[in-house]
């Protein structure tokens, strides 16, 4: 025997109603548009007048002009008490009105029925005592309608509401007065572009799309070390525009980047204007409709770039890191409001990014790169062999950073369909094209000591304690050929590949991140 | 109706519109901006004179509202905000 939720309610003048209220109590809810609960009304209204004296009879309407309505229009005796919050309905857990509940003096359930079985009505009547009911005038079976507390955007705003509601964010009130989009524009919300309103629902509506608990802390986000939880980062990605089903993407994208390999602190602060790109892999592309071939990298795909603006503003907002704060980029760049694509792996005749990096082929995977400049062009529509569409990436990679900088930074390298076919019929596959990138690329020393085009590269005074062999050393614009990331995107037409180049690598800037997207 | 919304940050500030910080010196231009109350002019008038009097390198620029019972145009606040470095109101009675 179970507890039914205690309430207090009032009717339409005012008066107010107690459940449990120490006498035996039948509790109805009904809706004003729902023939079944007009059908029973009469009965409602019997039960009242009749057994009144020693039973508490409640029927809780869940639209307050509907229980006007229906008060005119059934002449009831019965008072119809006002749920048009719908909280009591929510928590009585209803889906159909009208539903009836049978409570003992201590508000316990002895009895439920759901919409209108007049054998079961009739049974639970007479159990009560004397009523003049003409139950041959009642049909027989009437289902009821959906209670209005199951509507989905009422139903959102009803868990919101609720005693035990997921939410603990700080609730912000706006004033009526007031612009909600100019309100998070004031309070510093935003990234420069409007931002859809948070409100409780959309944010519960958000947490649909993680099986994970609302208060998790996913991560803690430097500068500020404020505690990403699922909630903050689900709020972020309300206000970013994103489905809720784009939220396992953002959640693993935040585990990444606040990892001390990624440095997402460092990758804010610095004046170079570095960036997160995101890479996405596996069969999430599909379910999330993600774009990873005509203009992959650009605009018009709502995951694509909603995903990537989300995890911006959850840096911006739960860590922090504000232009001019400690986000101090010199010159910004517009990778900053969003960067996220995802692999043509089906067109990638080598393993796609995130297989070569660990995972199973069938996982959806995040991976995060820090960019400081690009996608940068690689133009070639002249070469037919492997070797000189490799070559001519080394050419173009010779400007990251600097032409005379080597070893300083990464590339992701993102391969056109084009130049997929060009490298296949070669036989050129990842390791030949980093190869040959490396090769191109490899300049001796004294061609990299600071001159008078350039003072950038070796100093004059460490090169001159350089033997001629040390001088005559090659290197390769990359110190390791696991710092050329490979991955295949963009429209079958044109000879047209991109790279983004890095920010410093290694342990002293930020390592490349994956993590795998939770599967719901 | 007011809208609800949920903090997107840490919640270590505060979130009530955060004045502008205040300087400890009047320098450049101030702005007196008479809302149209009779007598408005006369309370702006006397801190016209103080203000020129014990801050002497400033400019005082002296605006009006068409009338209290409206906000400010828009062209009117840009006036303002382009041309000045403070603004003093002279707000309601």
């Amino acid at each position: 025997m179970s507890e039914l939720p205690a309430f207090l309610l009032q009717d339409q003048g005012g008066k107010e109603y107690r459940f449990p209220g120490g006498r035996q109590s039948l509790i109805c809810f009904v809706k004003e548009d729902c023939p079944t609960c007009n059908d029973v009304m009469p009965l409602l209204d019997a039960l009242y007048c009749s057994l009144g004296e020693h039973l508490e009879v409640h029927v809780p309407g869940q639209t307050a002009q509907g229980n006007r309505e229906l008060t005119e229009r059934h002449a009831l005796s019965v008072p119809l008490l006002d749920d048009s919050r719908l909280a009591v309905s929510f928590a009585y857990d209803i889906d159909t009105v009208p539903s009836l509940f049978l409570a003992d003096t201590q508000g316990n359930e002895l009895k439920r029925l759901v919409g209108f079985v007049r054998e079961e009505w009739r049974e639970l009547v007479e159990s009560l005592g004397e009523v003049n009911v003409d139950w041959d005038a009642l049909p027989e079976w009437r289902p009821g309608c959906g209670s209005l507390s199951v509507d989905p955007l009422i139903s959102e705003r009803l868990r919101a509401e609720a005693e035990n509601s997921p939410l603990r964010a700080r609730r912000i009130e706006v004033a009526a007065h007031d612009d909600e989009f100019e309100f998070m524009f004031d309070q510093g919300f935003s990234d420069g572009l409007p931002l859809v309103p948070p409100t409780p629902e959309r944010v519960i509506r958000m947490l649909g799309g993680t099986s994970r608990d609302t208060q998790e802390v996913v991560a803690v986000m430097p500068p500020n070390m404020g505690d990403a939880t699922v909630e903050k980062i689900a709020i972020n990605a309300v206000m970013a525009g994103c489905r809720p089903e784009y939220l396992p993407v953002i959640l693993a994208a935040v585990e990444a980047i606040c990892t001390d390999e990624y440095n997402i602190h460092g990758v804010m602060a610095t004046t170079m204007g570095a960036s997160p790109v995101m890479v996405i892999n596996g069969p999430v592309r599909q379910k999330l409709d993600m774009n990873m071939k005509l203009g992959a990298l650009g605009q018009g795909n709502r995951a694509n770039a909603t995903i990537g603006r989300a995890l911006r503003l959850a840096i911006r907002n739960i860590g922090g890191a504000h232009p001019g704060g400690t986000e101090r980029s010199t010159l910004g760049n517009p990778m900053k409001f969003t960067m996220c694509f995802a692999e043509w792996e089906e067109r990638n005749p080598w393993s796609p990014l995130h297989v070569e990096r660990g995972f199973e082929a069938s996982d959806s995977v995040v991976t995060i790169f820090t960019m400081t400049s690009g996608p940068t062009l690689m133009v070639d529509q002249d070469s037919r062999s492997g070797a000189q569409l490799a070559g001519s990436f080394g050419l173009c990679l010779e400007s990251v950073f600097h032409p005379k900088a080597h070893f300083a930074s990464e590339t992701l390298v993102v391969v056109c369909p084009e130049h997929v076919d060009t490298f296949v019929r070669d036989g050129y596959d990842k390791v030949a094209i980093r190869a040959r990138i490396q090769e191109v690329t490899a300049r001796p020393v004294r061609d990299l000591i600071e001159n008078d085009v350039s003072a950038v590269g070796f100093k004059k005074a460490r090169a001159a304690q350089m033997e001629e062999p040390a001088l005559n050393t090659l290197m390769p614009k990359f110190k390791s050929d696991d710092d050329i990331h490979l991955v295949v995107a963009g429209s079958d037409a044109g000879k047209f590949s991109g790279a983004f180049h890095g920010w410093a690598t290694g342990e002293i800037g930020s390592i490349s991140v994956s993590r795998k997207i939770e599967e719901v | 109706m007011s809208t609800v919304i949920l903090d997107p940050t840490d919640e270590r500030v505060p979130v009530e519109r955060q004045i502008t910080a205040r300087t400890s010196e009047i320098t450049g231009s101030v702005a007196l901006l008479d809302i149209s109350k009779p007598r408005g002019n006369v309370l702006l008038d006397r801190l016209e004179e103080l203000l020129t009097e014990r801050a002497p390198g400033i400019r005082v620029n002296r605006y009006a509202k068409p009338t209290f019972t409206k906000p400010a145009p828009d062209a009117l606040r840009q006036q303002i905000r382009s041309d000045n470095d403070f603004i003093i109101e002279g707000l309601a009675d």
